[in-house]
């Protein structure tokens, strides 16, 4: 049969992220406001967890609402038109439905209409699966530029009596413009899964239980087994973190910026100490005022660097997620 | 090669003073880790997974939560080690 020659595309050779924009939860909630239910205080949760106070949005505001207000502000740092996007990926577990996506409604909202729009479910780690993505689009020519958003509204996940993981939740959303880059600005990502801990974070009830639950059963809540995760989110991701610095082909003492998921102050403690990072590079611990925003807290925790430090940008920044699942992804990206 | 009650007990007091402060004549086999060291789960897994590779044995995740008392962990250890 003769071969018929077929059009196939053929992408950029780099990418790279263009700006970033970020969006927090409107109320600021501090450890008093939460102790009481979780028999608990200030001083406890700030020796815990570093956390001094997180930010959650007003009843009305959705997940949605958030990711639109952060995606606004990266286009507009990236100074491309949102009709140029061809691609929306949002990462989040906080979408008021099964179906259909937040990221359709979000595009749309942010004027990208048409472009492809899905969403990605792989919580704390979903943002660094974005970036992989959007970095893999633009170079097989899929797509020019991806807008890739972290976006949740934990607070509605938050079991107020709920010692594991509730009193660290926060509300926001981060967003990234990627495009095409005359150099190298995103690494070959590390990521990876293990379904062996799929119980270790997750959902104390199935919908189904809840349904069928005769009003004995609570709306699913967000918890964890704290233990099991600190060990795999400090010292297995540590070889991960490592994986990624040798795959961008660098060593630590290249980096401006440390930005892990902000899932627990101890945690980011210890992340660097198994590190060995220089004191040269600065590390993001957002967590401390804006709480644990899973596939958010690592735009924002970036966002709120770059404002902190201007003179980081165009810097080496290894950032990491990890999460329910449990899954993982890492890469090194310069700064935009 | 099986380790000592005290060799174990004496590595392990220097792990939690290393995570802790606490002195390590304090650290006694009786001892509630989180009762009467007051020592948090975060801090009990690191000195855990430090104790792993201090004495070269496995710890559990399942097992972490049945290591009550220094003791208890000086026995899983030991008895891991031979």
């Amino acid at each position: 049969m003769a071969h018929i020659e077929l059009n196939q595309s053929v992408g950029a050779s780099f990418s790279r992220i263009y700006a970033l924009g970020a969006a927090r939860g409107d109320i600021t909630v501090t450890n008093d406001d939460i102790a009481g239910p979780i028999d608990s205080t200030d001083e406890w949760i700030r020796q815990r967890t570093g956390i001094i106070t997180r930010m959650r949005a007003s009843k009305d505001v959705t997940a949605a609402d958030l990711a639109t207000a952060a995606a606004k502000e990266a286009i507009a740092k990236a100074g491309i038109d949102p009709n140029q996007i061809d691609a929306v990926l949002i990462s989040t577990i906080s979408n008021t439905v099964q179906t259909p996506s937040m990221a359709a409604l979000v595009a749309d909202r942010v004027g990208a209409n048409p472009a492809a729009a899905y969403d990605i479910s792989a919580a704390c780690a979903g943002y660094t699966y974005g970036i992989a993505q959007a970095d893999s689009f633009i170079r097989s020519g899929l797509a020019h530029y991806v807008l890739v958003i972290g976006a949740e509204k934990l607070s509605d996940y938050a079991k107020p009596t709920d010692r594991s993981i509730s009193f660290l939740l926060g509300d926001g959303a981060g967003a990234a413009v990627v495009g095409p880059s005359e150099f190298p600005g995103i690494s070959p990502t590390v990521w990876g899964s293990d379904g062996s801990k799929w119980d270790a974070v997750g959902m104390d009830h199935t919908l189904a239980e809840y349904r069928d639950g005769k009003g004995e059963v609570d709306w699913p809540m967000l918890r964890q087994e704290g233990q099991t995760v600190f060990r795999w989110a400090v010292w297995d991701m540590a070889k991960v973190a490592q994986l990624a610095l040798e795959k961008a082909g660098i060593t630590s003492d290249q980096l401006a910026a440390f930005i892990p998921h902000q899932a627990n102050m101890r945690i980011i403690d210890e992340f660097a100490k198994q590190l060995k990072l220089p004191e040269s590079v600065v590390i993001a611990r957002d967590i401390a005022t804006t709480g644990n925003t899973s596939a958010a807290s690592i735009p924002l925790a970036t966002h709120k660097l770059l404002t902190e430090h201007p003179e980081l940008s165009g810097g080496l920044a290894l950032q990491i997620g990890f999460g329910a699942g449990l899954v993982f992804g890492a890469q090194v990206v310069v700064l935009p | 090669m099986a380790l000592s009650t005290e060799e174990v007990l004496a590595g392990l007091a220097e792990l939690v003073n290393d995570e802790t402060g606490i002195a390590t004549d304090t650290v006694e086999l009786d001892k509630s880790f989180t009762d009467d060291l007051d020592i948090d789960s975060i801090s009990m897994m690191t000195i855990v997974v430090n104790a792993e590779e201090k004495f070269d044995v496995k710890i559990p995740d399942e097992e972490v939560k049945n290591l009550k008392t220094v003791g208890d962990a000086v026995a899983f250890i030991t008895a891991a080690s031979a």
